[in-house]
């Protein structure tokens, strides 16, 4: 495959996962405006944290939840957290079901924040494989020859 | 001389307090690209402890919902302490935005941050005047 297929791959994959609502388009554009030469692999480095610092969330709001009484307070505390590192990378489902979730902590809903937080793994995990999927694209096309970059 | 009182001999200085590593990163990119020079805090009381070690700061970019310190508290101790620098509260908490903002912020923006949203704050751009 020659370059410029690879790298109307890469911007048609990029375009579904806007498309499909997985990824917010401007804060996911903003990422990508902050690679560079002199940081090549910026988003790459930032979706990478976000997993990494996320998983922590994810174990700590499980934990919470097999609590009896639940802390509501500490639930809402850790789902701000997480809900604030996917809205930054433009995580916009893993976002929207985090935002339900709230909603169900704050209504004191055991039962809804279990349900919800299986939606919020579901989105999560999803978004992960697209990301891999289209990271491993974005490494074999390489970097966009920026003088002829399309505008 | 710059906006916002820096010159070509002190650079302009910003403080990124923010317990998110994710948003700590992005935003200190996003002001590096421009020639800001970033430090960064991870919660409200280590930009107090900061200024009270004696650093000093063209701006402060202070986020809400910390542990340890949180920006309301910090906002408040910095000022107590005679900080005049801009504290620019940075949050999703929009609900909260009155209550910050009444903790002693010059001014409040949502998450996410842009560069257009804290531009009057940051020194013009190194390729116009301002004789």
């Amino acid at each position: 495959m020659d370059r410029n297929q690879s790298h109307r791959q890469v911007a048609t994959m990029k375009q579904s996962l806007f498309d499909q609502g997985y990824l917010d388009h401007e804060q996911f554009n903003q990422l990508e405006e902050l690679q560079d030469d002199a940081n090549p692999n910026f988003v790459e480095e930032v979706v990478t944290l976000y997993y990494r610092d996320s998983a922590r969330l994810v174990h700590s709001i499980e934990q919470a939840l097999e609590k009896s009484p639940i802390d509501f307070n500490k639930l809402d505390s850790y789902m701000h957290q997480f809900r604030g590192s996917s809205s930054s990378i433009g995580a916009k489902k893993v976002k929207a079901e985090c935002s339900l979730f709230r909603e169900y902590c704050r209504a004191g809903n055991g039962e809804g924040c279990m349900r919800t937080f299986q939606q919020v793994k579901k989105e999560y995990a999803a978004l992960r494989k697209k990301l891999e999927t289209f990271f491993q694209l974005a490494r074999q096309a390489g970097p966009v020859d920026r003088a002829r970059r399309p505008k | 001389m710059y906006q916002n009182g820096s010159t070509e001999t002190t650079p302009f200085r910003v403080l990124v307090v923010d317990d998110d590593r994710i948003l700590r990163k992005m935003h200190k990119m996003m002001l590096t690209r421009l020639g800001i020079e970033v430090e960064v805090a991870v919660n409200g009381k280590e930009a107090v402890d900061l200024h009270l070690a004696g650093a000093s700061f063209h701006l402060v970019l202070m986020d809400l919902q910390m542990p340890v310190m949180d920006g309301s508290q910090a906002t408040k101790e910095l000022r107590g302490m005679g900080v005049t620098s801009p504290i620019v509260g940075v949050t999703a908490a929009c609900a909260e935005k009155a209550a910050f903002l009444a903790s002693g912020l010059t001014d409040c923006v949502s998450k996410p941050l842009t560069i257009s949203k804290i531009a009057n704050y940051l020194p013009a751009p190194s390729n116009h005047t301002n004789n």
